[in-house]
């Protein structure tokens, strides 16, 4: 627990830095989405308590937009507003936006009656009324649903990094991706901390009696406005082309430390979510972006992969890994599982990827259509020697190749199959694997290396260079550690790689990262 | 100085007010009575327009007053809620000072105005500066009071401004009230469901039921010449102790025996009525007072025995 501690602070001091600049940048965001939320939610409760009539659809609508996942919403957003800080603040807006209007209305509903009519009898304007009977009265539950709307935004402004706007969750995001405890309280300590002290400071001015409200009000608005300018602080700069990386690749030595480390690369990054990064980067909203060299998305949305020229990346190439158990137990699963092997390459994978993330298409009508189509493909035997179990994690490739093992089992042997899909991440999998619940699941050699053998990086750095190496590696190291055998390569690598869009790429002539980078040092 | 001509408010199909025509004189002091419902509050928040009216004419001063702006119409009358309607975050100073803030009074007239207020209103000066929840309902009614003669505005209007009191506080309130100098010039409109408060505080009363009014005259021709069974009927309780508020020593004054006595410093004006002349006359050693009527220089010396004979003679000859 000590010495756990003692890393994080090592962490956040290490990284004090960006910590600084993630706050503000949360900060900013959080109150320059809730000063528009008050210029708008204020006026329009107000106007809801005056006109009754109009509150239902007024408050069902702002209702409406807190019920919309934010994941979604910001999902919603990006064609229209782009990625960055306009569509993140424009998302935390909108969760503000109920907290604030119904606590207007119910403030200002909720002021008695006889005092809005004494103040009428004494002969006060609508203006007078609003300013100085209703308003003020209404200020604590006014002031409540903003604290509400503030704690909200605190917590939802960690999306924003998701969108290349920044803010604490690019270290609570990167971090959950890297596995990297600290790495995810450095994020969200911070982040729960600026929740605790807003909210205290907000019942504080929301405790302080009438008198004190009125001057209250009038500092309120100059207090938000400089907490909202945090945000342009940590924002001022620009660059020829902005990069978008995930969480995940901006903490990882095979991704944007190599990227500095190796090739000296100096890019104008934001850090955004893998959901909505190829689609950002199709619409021009970044230039470079990180990704899978064998996602479908790089064919439905016209990337190119940049060569790794220095190889920086390790290899991911796939191959079915199964226990010496069931090796045993089945004696020609071995070579049927090896049919694959060297079947199917990098653009091939990509193509039935995008089948099924893109059209849509069954895994199965894919891996069928393929294997028809190599010619691989045999009817059922229906044989009954056994059931062999297959594995797979939880996205389209690895669907298609569990159900393209199943067909060829099903074909070439007696034995029957049961697939398991979907066993969620590597661990699980792998989990399933080592206690014998599956038998069989496609695995990658970089995940290998890295996440079940994690090997320390001046082995990593002697072995990236070349991919048998890898592939031997891992193989030896799980026979003798799990029992668990490496069967031949299907073909295809997998891996992290940098892409861009084909036309932009071709115009700037860029084929390699070392191109992209002479590129960007040009004046 | 106030007339108000065929009035109508329909809520729907409720008749809250339905054809009502009366008028107050100036430095009148006229009473809205009936029961809970018959559309007393309609009424007076159509003479300040928080209601505008179906149908009909009010006219202020010779003005109508649908053609004044409503807020300065307000301003330059009084009005008492029922409920007080103080601003709880205002101070009593603070609260007072509404009505001349509208109308953009110096600072310093307004000081002074509120602490003259004050005084007549006999509220303690250590109040100036507190919130309202911290007074007792007694305290809050003056200061609600306070805030409509503010402005020194020659039209009061009241809606059971002693109603959330308790009896006594409410006794002692309207005895303050009726001796209050402010008041004796102002036209003033109150509405109340009491019949002893009416009796006493009113020169005319309007008994209304169901949106109409059923009679409007003096407390004592309401007494003794009541137009017909509702109002008789609405009279009926605690009816002694409403003549002897209706009768004034004036009105018996003849009847009264002419015990000449050399005028006395502490006489009593003959407009008292015959039960405040009855409170002095149990509450002093004497059992007798002396009465004075400016009209004829008379002054006569009254015992209790006389008072209650006189009265009866006076009744039995009224009565019809
Ligand atoms: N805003 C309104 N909408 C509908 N009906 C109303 C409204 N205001 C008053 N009424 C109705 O009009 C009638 C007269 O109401 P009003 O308040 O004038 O009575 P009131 O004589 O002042 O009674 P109380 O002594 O209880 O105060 C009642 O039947 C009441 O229900
Ligand atoms: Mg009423």
């Amino acid at each position: 627990m000590n010495e756990g501690q003692q890393t994080l602070l090592d962490f956040m001091r290490q990284e004090s830095g960006k910590l600084a600049s993630q706050t503000l940048t949360h900060i900013g965001l959080t109150f320059i989405s809730l000063l528009i939320a008050i210029a708008i939610g204020l006026p329009l409760g107000i106007l809801i308590a005056h006109k009754r009539k109009l509150s239902g659809g007024v408050l069902g609508i702002a209702g409406v937009f807190q019920t919309i996942p934010s994941i979604a919403l910001l999902g919603f957003l990006i064609p229209v507003l782009g990625i960055g800080a306009k569509p993140a603040i424009f998302a935390l807006l909108l969760y503000a936006l109920l907290p604030i209007i119904r606590n207007t209305y119910t403030g200002i509903t909720g002021v008695d009656a006889t005092i809005k009519e004494a103040a009428r009898g004494m002969g006060m304007s609508y203006s007078q009324i609003l300013f100085k009977v209703e308003l003020p009265l209404a200020m604590p539950v006014i002031l409540a649903g903003i604290r509400t709307a503030t704690v909200i935004n605190v917590g939802v402004a960690t999306l924003a990094s998701l969108i290349a706007a920044g803010g604490l969750g690019e270290f609570i995001f990167g971090g959950i991706s890297l596995n990297n405890t600290n790495m995810i309280l450095a994020g969200a300590i911070p982040a729960a901390l600026l929740a605790i002290v807003f909210d205290f400071l907000l019942s504080k001015v929301q405790n302080i009696n009438f008198k004190k409200v009125r001057t209250g009000i009038k500092v309120m608005p100059v207090v938000l406005l400089v907490l909202a300018c945090f945000y342009f602080i940590p924002s001022a700069y620009a660059g020829k082309l902005i990069a978008g990386f995930t969480p995940e690749f901006m903490g990882r030595r095979d991704g944007d430390l190599g990227l500095r480390d190796k090739y000296r690369l100096k890019i104008h990054t934001v850090v955004i979510s893998d959901a909505v990064m190829y689609k950002a980067a199709y619409e021009k909203h970044l230039d470079v972006i990180s990704g899978y060299s064998t996602d479908g998305r790089l064919r439905a949305f016209g990337l190119v992969v940049l060569q790794d020229d220095k190889n920086i990346f390790p290899p991911y190439y796939a191959a079915p890994i199964v226990s010496a158990e069931a090796l045993k137990k089945f004696p020609q699963l071995e070579s049927t599982l090896d049919i694959l092997a060297g079947k199917i390459d990098d653009s091939t994978m990509t193509s039935l990827n995008y089948k099924v993330d893109y059209l849509h298409q069954s895994p199965q009508k894919v891996a069928m259509d393929f294997l028809v189509a190599k010619g691989l493909y045999k009817e059922p035997r229906n044989g009954n020697g056994g059931t062999v179990r297959i594995g797979s994690k939880i996205f389209g490739e690895q669907y298609i190749l569990a159900e393209m093992y199943a067909m060829l089992i099903k074909g070439y042997t007696d034995y029957d199959v049961s697939t398991k899909t979907g066993l969620g991440g590597t661990q699980i999998c792998f989990g399933a694997l080592k206690n014998n619940q599956i038998d069989v699941y496609p695995e990658y050699t970089g995940t290998g290396l890295l996440v079940m053998l994690q090997v320390k990086p001046q082995m990593l750095d002697s072995l990236v260079l070349d991919k048998d190496k890898v592939y031997n590696y891992v193989r030896q190291e799980f026979k003798t550690k799990y029992d668990i055998q490496w069967l031949k390569p299907i073909g295809f690598n997998n891996t992290y790689a940098l892409m861009m869009r084909r036309s932009e790429a071709k115009n700037l002539n860029i084929k390699t990262i070392s191109d992209l980078k002479r590129y960007l040092e040009k004046k | 100085m106030i007339e108000v001509e065929n009035l109508s408010k329909h809520f729907g199909k409720v008749r809250a007010v339905d054809g009502i025509s009366f008028e107050v004189k100036e430095g009148e002091n006229l009473i809205l009575l009936g029961t809970s419902g018959c559309g007393k509050t309609t009424t007076l928040k159509m003479i300040n327009r928080l209601i505008e009216p179906t149908k009909g004419k009010i006219i202020v001063n010779g003005k109508n007053v649908t053609e004044q702006q409503p807020e300065e119409l307000r301003r330059s009358m009084g009005y008492v809620l029922q409920n007080t309607g103080l601003f709880p975050h205002y101070t009593v100073a603070e609260n007072i000072a509404i009505v001349p803030q509208l109308l953009k009074w110096d600072k310093k007239r307004i000081a002074d105005r509120t602490i003259e207020l004050m005084d007549k209103l006999h509220l303690d000066h250590k109040y100036l500066n507190v919130f309202p929840e911290q007074l007792s309902g007694g305290q809050q009614q003056r200061v609600g009071l306070a805030r409509a003669l503010m402005a020194d505005p020659p039209v009061l209007l009241m809606d059971e401004p002693f109603g959330a009191l308790d009896p006594v506080t409410r006794f002692n309130i309207r005895k303050e009230f009726i001796e209050l100098d402010e008041l004796k010039r102002k036209t003033i409109i109150m509405v109340t469901h009491d019949v002893q408060e009416a009796f006493e505080l009113g020169d005319r009363i309007c008994l209304m039921d169901n949106g109409k009014i059923m009679q409007a005259g003096t407390p004592a021709e309401l007494l003794f010449k009541p137009s017909g069974s509702f109002v008789r009927g609405f009279l009926k309780e605690q009816r002694l102790q409403l003549e002897f508020k209706a009768v004034k020593l004036n009105d018996i004054w003849d009847l009264l025996p002419s015990i000449k006595t050399r005028s006395s410093k502490e006489a009593i004006h003959c407009n008292c009525t015959v039960w405040e002349t009855l409170e002095i006359i149990t509450s002093g050693k004497e059992n007798a007072v002396a009465a004075t009527n400016p009209v004829n220089g008379e002054t006569k010396t009254i015992t209790f025995t006389q008072l209650m004979s006189t009265f009866y003679q006076y009744q039995n000859s009224e009565a019809v």
